[in-house]
């Protein structure tokens, strides 16, 4: 693994404005090969611009991204890929009527001149499941509309590993998912992290923070109020920073507090 | 989609050693059920007509059959392509008009002078240009392709009309003709052309990433541009080779008839929807297969047949046609609400704990 002292993706000072609205304020982040990076915050804090800022959906207003320590300038989703940068969208953009291997190999194929390598395909589709220890697909030929909600996420989880990722960006991959469907999906956060990916994982959920994040982001009104290791927080104090920008010494100094 | 992948020695259970579990049963009924509906209904009609008539199975007959065929089995491949993508395509019918008219016009003015093969040419190319400006006005700006195509169905007739005036366009020369009235082999040219155009289409629907792309789009355009899907390119393209095909079938229609009729094709659009849903398609996209929708022509034209040589007031036999594409289509609800009720798959949930997917698959 990586020294954990090189970030593999660094945000420095990143500001991003939707016409007078200032979403996002001088964002700094660091994502660390090997670590789960959870990426917390109330609704409209700014999650979601953050992380499509990092997935070049968004061009960001400025600041730098620095991609194992040297600027990049990420325009499109495709630059991002090509940096190894993949996003699980919360709604999983996956095709019902394609199988797993299709949906995993969707829009970058394997062919031999004209014709596609279905054998070559299937077998890295497998391969790629095998590597994460994915045990709850039968076939690579199912069809993606006969899975669960879980299988259907391990697949999307899949199709982002499957091109030597740096970085996955996983936004709320268990929001939709029943307890035990839960339980696979964070395991499979876990091995993301431990087979050297630096992830990005965005959830409402403090309990699925806690157990799998290494390291929290707390983003409060459009700016980073708290990067913290997780073991040194309590439950309450992410609640706090996410609900009030501050806990004690953490978080954003008080507005109001300087006249004090 | 690809039979052969999915149920070859291949897909073999992805990571551990299991019995096939009920999701593999079912993925090969899938399969038959995406695109070989028709054969069951194809065996009955085929028998029945056989024991029924003595001239059913006549190589007169059957040649007969080839020739009322081919023509509806083209259309309704370029269309089935078009459904694929979740669009329809009404203006085929005229496109079969303009382009019979425009090749005959072309042969009629320079008879002796230029080659048919221009005529030709030049039919193809204004059918293929309607279907792209369709698919152009779908793909960029998003129109319906139900409104887009209804006014390139009267845009179209309406140039076809003007073009011959009304009037019949004839005679028209021998070398013409000759194009859908030759034979190869004993078979109707009509009917290799058809052919080719199977084989071509199935080829790069299932082996060709332009193919992969085509059911993407219509399982989710979504999806499929996130997926770096060049979705609209998609789209020009199966309107573009609907308007082609059509444009071949009017081609051959003119050159079968020995005539440019500027009515010829009329209502040819809902007789090739029909084919592709009795084959299997659905309007929901992504379901379908060009073999399909060449067996859903062929069980119309069948019918149609067996209804002349049995005497049948063709009346009835439109009665039974409609039925057909409801029972085609109750058929494909039926199994979708059965894989519905389907236990989950998952082999660490327990039955039934399955929205996500359940919603999926009533799609």
């Amino acid at each position: 693994m990586a020294s954990p002292e090189q970030p593999v993706l660094e945000l420095h000072g990143v500001n991003k404005s939707f016409g007078a609205v200032h979403v996002l304020h001088d964002v700094d982040l660091a994502v660390y090969p090997g670590q789960v990076t959870a990426l917390v915050g109330d609704n409209g804090a700014g999650k979601s611009t953050l992380i499509k800022c990092i997935a070049g959906i968004h061009a960001a207003d400025s600041g730098q991204i620095r991609f194992n320590g040297s600027p990049v300038s990420i325009g499109s989703p495709r630059d991002a890929a090509q940096l190894g940068i993949e996003i699980v969208y919360q709604d999983l953009a996956l095709a019902d009527n394609l199988d797993v291997t299709q949906n995993m190999f969707l829009g970058r194929e394997i062919t031999s001149g004209p014709v596609l390598d279905e054998a070559t395909m299937e077998r890295k589709a497998r391969e790629t499941l095998t590597r994460l220890s994915v045990r709850t697909l039968s076939s690579v030929r199912q069809l993606v509309a006969s899975l669960s909600g879980g299988q259907r996420q391990t697949v999307a989880i899949a199709k982002a590993v499957l091109w030597d990722s740096k970085v996955v960006i996983l936004d709320e991959p268990t929001a939709a998912l029943g307890v035990a469907q839960t339980r696979q999906v964070l395991d499979l956060v876990r091995r993301l992290a431990e087979t050297g990916h630096g992830v990005i994982l965005v959830s409402h959920n403090m309990n699925d923070v806690l157990e799998v994040a290494d390291r929290i982001a707390v983003l409060y009104l459009g700016r980073i109020a708290a990067e913290v290791e997780a073991a040194e927080v309590t439950q309450n104090q992410v609640v706090e920073l996410i609900t009030s920008g501050r806990s004690g010494e953490l978080g954003l100094a008080a507005h109001n507090g300087a006249n004090l | 989609m690809a039979a052969e992948t999915g149920t070859g020695p291949g897909a073999q259970p992805a990571t551990e050693k299991r019995e096939p579990g009920p999701d593999e049963i079912l993925t090969a009924r899938d399969l038959l059920g995406r695109g070989l509906n028709g054969i069951p209904v194809l065996i009955v009609l085929v028998v029945a007509l056989s024991l029924a008539t003595d001239s059913f199975l006549t190589l007169n007959n059957l040649d007969n059959l080839a020739r009322q065929m081919s023509i509806y089995a083209i259309i309704a491949m370029g269309q089935l392509l078009v459904i694929l993508t979740r669009g329809i395509d009404l203006s085929v019918g005229s496109v079969v008009g303009l382009s019979g008219v425009i090749a005959a016009i072309t042969v009629f003015e320079t008879s002796g002078g230029l080659p048919v093969v221009w005529a030709v040419v030049l039919a193809l190319l204004v059918s293929a240009a309607v279907g792209a400006v369709n698919g152009l006005l779908v793909a960029v700006l998003k129109m319906p392709p139900f409104i887009v195509t209804l006014g390139f169905m009267g845009i179209a007739r309406g140039l076809t009309l003007l073009l011959s005036g009304g009037r019949t366009v004839q005679p028209l020369p021998e070398e013409f003709s000759a194009i859908a009235n030759g034979s190869i082999l004993g078979i109707t040219n009509l009917f290799w052309v058809t052919l080719v155009v199977l084989v071509v289409l199935s080829f790069a629907l299932h082996r060709t990433v332009w193919g992969r792309y085509v059911y993407a789009v219509g399982s989710s355009p979504e999806s499929a541009r996130l997926a770096g899907v060049p979705v609209n390119a998609v789209q020009i393209s199966v309107f573009t080779l609907s308007g082609l095909l059509a444009g071949v079938a009017g081609v051959l229609l003119a050159s079968r008839l020995s005539n440019g009729v500027p009515t010829a094709g009329t209502s040819y659009e809902l007789d090739a929807i029909a084919a592709c849903v009795i084959g299997g398609a659905s309007l929901f996209g992504a379901r379908g297969t060009a073999l399909g929708a060449f067996l859903g022509a062929l069980i119309v034209g069948i019918l149609n047949n067996g209804g002349t040589l049995l005497g049948i007031d063709p009346f009835y036999l439109q009665i039974a046609i409609g039925a057909l594409i409801l029972v085609a289509v109750a058929m494909d609800q039926l199994q979708a609400i059965r894989a519905r009720n389907r236990p989950d798959p998952d082999p660490e949930q327990g039955p039934g704990a399955d929205p996500p997917g359940a919603e999926a698959a009533a799609r």
